[in-house]
């Protein structure tokens, strides 16, 4: 058994307790148990002086005993069976590869353990909930998008990697970004810049945007995987830089700014851990197609879905200030949004030359 | 109705047109005309019978030949009196009584065999076997002996040792019908076999098969004018006494028998017994069917007899007795004044012994008791003086008496006349019912059996009984649960009380089989009785079918489609014992619909549902208990090991804590799934019936 670092310990401890408490339970003649919190909107609430949606303390008993759990509760030991097994192997696989590893026929049935990876996913998040462990805690990752550069340089899995000298692709972020994996070493980086979408990230790379502005670049190739998440978290709470964020002028994009602000409601479980509420939203905004002036022909027109999306938003505690909901109001008011490309209809560098800098520099931006 | 008419016109080629002969009797022409082997036309004597003389005339050639119609002389000439206004008079009196005249036994039958049950050559073949089964079943019972039956069905189309091609459609078939009964005294068998309307049953009031004593001899009267043969009767009293057979043809002018062949035998397998043979023209291919059913469900309600059934080309089916008991004797009663109409007053006082009114009431109806008889009498205003004669002859004097006797409270009728199946006996009939028939399962179509449809289409239920199914893995029954044939069936039984309907005693029994290989997603099958007398036909019609429809059978676990009966894996049995059974018509097919006996089917059929009922549930939970508990088992093994893993502890000791528990709260779990399906169904039994809206 390799040594264990310091957070692998902790989490075989707590399979270990859990596993122990299913032993003490039908030693004791009792219905043995998994205790997991809801994850659901019912039981997530937005903790305003945080800034983040958490997880309430609603929780549910898996019982082995009940025609409808039993399954259920197997499939949790079975996972956490291969969690431990993982972790202290000290290797690190993808879900989608647990689910081939705990797939098996049981005795001589023609029932499997799990018949398809729809099952032992939310397997995994029940019990990253029940033990209070992260994935990545687990030695499992979703699935790795995203890339970085800036005047900062890191250790990953012991090596040194100088972000500065990463060239047009940038740093692959790995899924797994605890700090027994990366840890961060000497920067001169002013601010972190997420950026939605892999083409404008290159664009800001290219005109070494980065460089000038003393900033770390990331983006997330559209909804930032966890590993982005948890990287511009760490990079913020750890060198205590201010977080923007780039995104369309779209719903999608304002969902995106919030998860990253506040967290997901899937996920609400991890917010502390993954959500930086002072994160600021630079745009593009609904009111951006006036300042810029953009023409209308770059615009997009916004279907039916898009409006209900809007309007949905408009409900979000996050999004109850005042020009949050002129923001929203005006994107459905308008009728069409805006991808971030369409700054390039002022000019290539538009974007890096012109209108960031102006953002930063008046200020312009939501919170 | 096409080859009908090729036989007409095919007889009157062979015979000839009918010259003005007043009256035909068979005797004098069927010897002459039946030939060796005859072919349709001799099949057939009649089309649908003509209604009239003059309708049959009209026809031409092809209605004279009806052998059995009168044919009327010339009409005369004259043209009838023309009146000065009104319509054309167009015959006179005296040409009208020409026409008038007594009508022969022979003709009235022809006529009304459709009433008797003699229709078709299926139908025959098995109104004849029928009528023989009944009565010996009736004598058996009467004279207490435990019946042993044969019925035996040739087709004459296969050579002696049966071997050949069966007929197909109508042809020449034997029938017979041996019993082991109290045998017939010598000087009776002519007329009860030889003499339509002559019996023993006609006369008293008392639950048996036969009421209308037509039957045996209707039957005769069909084989003789079918095949011109008479019917032939073996019978012996007892030990010690000689056998005597008998061949007796009817006289259908004078409906008396004609005894062609009186031997007696030196030996007979049967020490007492009756054993009738009847030569008919039948159609054994769409008519078996029914007969199978009927020897079937004759068993079924007959549980105290053994049946033996010999058919052509199949082998001998058995039904063994399933009791040794012989059903509680029915005793004859008179009648009750309620349930006597006008017209029946009026005889039984006009042919009264009595001297004075109240002495005719006390003899002819039960439950009359002096004081009872004089507060009818005070009732109805009328003298004790009054001679019975008297009210036989005054329609308005009787009229006042009838009324007297209905509204006057008295006593309900002795029931202790009544003969019922009985509960165990019935679950005992189906058992052995279930184990010896050969086809299962609904009919196709809708169930009933109707005659005109088998004939089209005929009957391709063939016997199942060489398909045996493979023996599923051994359980031990439940209570009520009985294995036959590798499957399990519930048998539940109920027997009401004996109660009344317009004076007359009647009860009501209902059994049911469910499960087994009844298929579950059909109609049930609906067996119905009338004094343990099978009823195959008019199923619709019936007044039982009505009651087990009106019965809200998703109380009891069954789904029901809306005004019909409900669909599972059931055969019912219904069961009606009376001194007189109504039925809606002659042909005895159908119970009539007596709001007192729908009632009392419907709380039959709700008490054998209950029982169901609680069955299915219990079944239901146990099959939950067990599926649940292989999950466990199965998810036991995975948990263990898993956990073995995690914490290194002792798989077989994990496993063993796990399953000890599995124990535990299977146990417990069982009680509370109990009490809530308890309730569950506790409130499907409150349910009212769905809306009329909510179309199914
Ligand atoms: N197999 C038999 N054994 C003894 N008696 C019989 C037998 N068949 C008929 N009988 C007697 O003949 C009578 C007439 O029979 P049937 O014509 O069928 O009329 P029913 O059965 O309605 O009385 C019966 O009432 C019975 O007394
Ligand atoms: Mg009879």
């Amino acid at each position: 058994m390799a040594r264990l670092d310091a957070v692998s310990k902790r989490t075989v401890g707590k399979i270990e307790r859990l596993a122990e408490s299913v032993i003490k339970a039908v030693k004791g003649k009792k219905n043995p148990f998994v205790e997991i919190p809801i994850r659901s909107l019912a039981n997530i609430h937005f903790d305003k002086k945080k800034g983040v949606v958490q997880l309430g303390s609603q929780k549910q008993k898996r019982y082995f005993f009940n025609v409808s759990m039993a399954k259920k509760f197997m499939q949790t030991f079975l996972v956490s069976d291969a969690c431990k097994e993982l972790v202290e192997s000290g290797k690190t696989t993808s879900i989608r590869d647990l689910y081939y590893i705990t797939k098996h026929t049981i005795g001589d049935s023609r029932q499997n353990t799990f018949e398809e990876q729809d099952e032992s996913d939310p397997i995994i998040e029940d019990l990253e909930v029940s033990l209070d462990a992260l994935r990545e805690e687990l030695h499992l990752f979703a699935s790795r998008k995203g890339s970085m550069v800036g005047p900062v340089t890191i250790r990953d899995t012991g090596d040194t990697i100088d972000l500065r000298r990463m060239g047009s692709g940038g740093w692959a972020v790995p899924s797994i970004v605890e700090e027994n994996v990366v840890q961060f070493g000497k920067h001169e980086a002013r601010y972190i810049l997420l950026i939605e979408k892999d083409a404008v990230w290159s664009r800001f790379n290219e005109d070494k945007f980065w460089k000038r502005e003393k900033c770390i670049i990331i983006q997330g190739g559209g909804q930032p995987p966890r590993g982005v998440r948890r990287m511009v978290q760490r990079l913020h709470a750890e060198l205590r830089l201010p977080v923007y964020v780039l995104v369309d002028n779209d719903p999608w994009g304002f969902y995106i700014y919030s998860v990253m602000k506040q967290g997901s409601i899937n996920l609400a479980y991890e917010s502390m851990r993954m959500a930086v509420p002072s994160a600021r939203f630079v745009g593009l905004s609904s009111f951006d197609k006036d300042k810029y002036q953009l023409p209308m022909n770059v615009a997009i027109k916004m279907d039916e879905g898009d409006v209900a999306r809007a309007r949905q938003m408009l409900a979000y505690p996050w999004f109850a200030d005042k020009r949050w909901q002129r923001e929203i109001e005006e994107m459905v008011r308008s009728g069409v949004k805006f991808e971030l490309e369409a700054l390039s209809r002022r000019g290539i560098s538009f974007i890096t030359e012109e209108y960031l800098p102006k953002k930063l520099r008046d200020k312009d931006w939501l919170e | 109705m096409a080859a009908t008419k090729k036989a007409a016109t095919a007889k009157v080629k062979s015979t000839g047109p009918v010259k003005a002969e007043r009256q035909l009797s068979l005797l004098d022409t069927a010897p002459a005309k039946a030939p060796a082997r005859p072919g349709k036309e001799a099949a057939r004597p009649a089309s649908r019978p003509a209604t009239s003389g003059k309708a049959v005339r009209s026809r031409g050639p092809a209605g004279k030949q009806v052998e059995l119609v009168e044919v009327e002389p010339e009409a005369s000439a004259e043209a009838p009196v023309q009146a000065e206004r009104g319509p054309k008079r167009r015959a006179t009196a005296e040409q009208m009584a020409t026409k008038q005249r007594e009508i022969s036994i022979s003709e009235f039958f022809t006529k009304n065999r459709h009433l008797l049950g003699f229709d078709n050559p299926s139908k025959a073949l098995l109104t004849t076997i029928k009528e023989a089964v009944d009565n010996s079943l009736d004598a058996c019972e009467e004279a207490g002996i435990l019946p042993e039956l044969t019925i035996e069905v040739r087709d004459l189309g296969l050579d002696a040792k049966g071997e050949g091609e069966l007929t197909k459609g109508e042809g020449r078939f034997v029938v017979v019908v041996e019993d082991n009964g109290p045998g017939i005294v010598k000087a009776q068998v002519p007329k009860i076999f030889g003499k339509l309307l002559y019996g023993s049953k006609f006369h008293r009031l008392k639950q048996s098969r036969g009421q209308q004593g037509i039957g045996i001899s209707a039957a005769a009267m069909y084989g003789q004018l079918t095949t011109g043969q008479p019917i032939r009767i073996t019978s012996r009293t007892g030990k010690g006494k000689p056998a005597h057979f008998f061949e007796i043809q009817i006289d259908t002018r004078k409906n008396n028998p004609v005894v062609t062949r009186d031997d007696q035998l030196d030996a007979w397998h049967q020490e007492h017994g009756t054993r009738v043979e009847l030569e008919i023209v039948a159609d054994w291919r769409t008519g078996q069917r029914f007969v199978n059913r009927y020897v079937e469900h004759t068993a079924l309600a007959n549980p105290h007899a053994t049946v033996h059934y010999l058919r052509p080309k199949q082998p001998k089916l058995s039904f063994p007795r399933a009791t040794e008991e012989l059903p509680k004797e029915a005793l004859e009663i008179k009648p009750h004044p309620h349930g006597v109409e006008l017209g029946a007053l009026m005889l039984m006082a006009s042919e009264s012994k009595s001297h004075d009114l109240k002495g005719f009431l006390q003899t002819a109806f039960s439950r009359v008791s002096p004081p009872v008889a004089g507060a009818i009498l005070k009732a109805a205003g009328i003298k004790d003086r009054v001679r019975p004669r008297e009210i036989g002859a005054d329609r308005q004097l009787a009229a006042r008496l009838h009324r007297a006797l209905q509204e006057t409270k008295i006593m309900a009728p002795p029931t202790n006349c009544l003969s019922p199946i009985g509960d165990e006996l019935m679950r005992r009939g189906l058992v052995s019912f279930l184990s010896v028939i050969e086809s299962e399962g609904p009919e196709e179509g809708d169930g009933q059996l109707d005659l005109d449809a088998a004939r089209k289409k005929p009957g391709k239920k063939k016997g199942k009984a060489e398909v045996v199914p493979p023996p599923p893995p051994e359980i031990t029954p439940e209570e009520g649960v009985e294995r036959i044939k590798g499957h399990n069936y519930f048998i539940a039984t109920v027997t009401r009380p004996p109660k009344v309907y317009r004076g007359n005693p009647f009860q009501v029994e209902v059994g049911l089989a469910f499960g087994g290989s009844w298929p579950a997603d059909k109609t049930i099958e609906l067996f119905r009785f009338a004094n343990r007398v099978p009823l195959l036909f008019q199923r619709s019609a019936c007044g039982m079918t009505e009651s087990i429809v009106k019965t809200d059978w998703r109380n009891y676990m069954l789904s029901q489609p809306k005004g019909s009966l409900p669909v599972g894996p059931m055969a019912l049995l219904v069961h009606i014992a009376s001194v007189w059974v109504p039925f809606t018509s002659e042909a005895k097919e159908a119970l009539a619909h007596y709001p007192e006996i729908i009632r009392e089917i419907q709380l039959a059929a709700q008490e054998c549902g209950r029982k169901l009922a609680t069955f299915i549930r219990k079944k239901q939970q146990a099959d939950y208990q067990a599926q649940r508990r292989s999950i466990f088992e199965l998810y036991i093994e995975e948990v263990a090991s898993s956990i073995h893993q995690i914490t290194g502890k002792s798989r077989d000791a994990i496993r063993r804590d796990f399953l000890r528990v599995a124990e535990q709260v299977t146990e417990a779990d069982l009680a509370a799934d109990d009490k809530k399906l308890e309730e569950a169904s506790e409130k499907l039994s409150k349910r009212p019936r769905r809306g009329e809206a909510e179309g199914e």
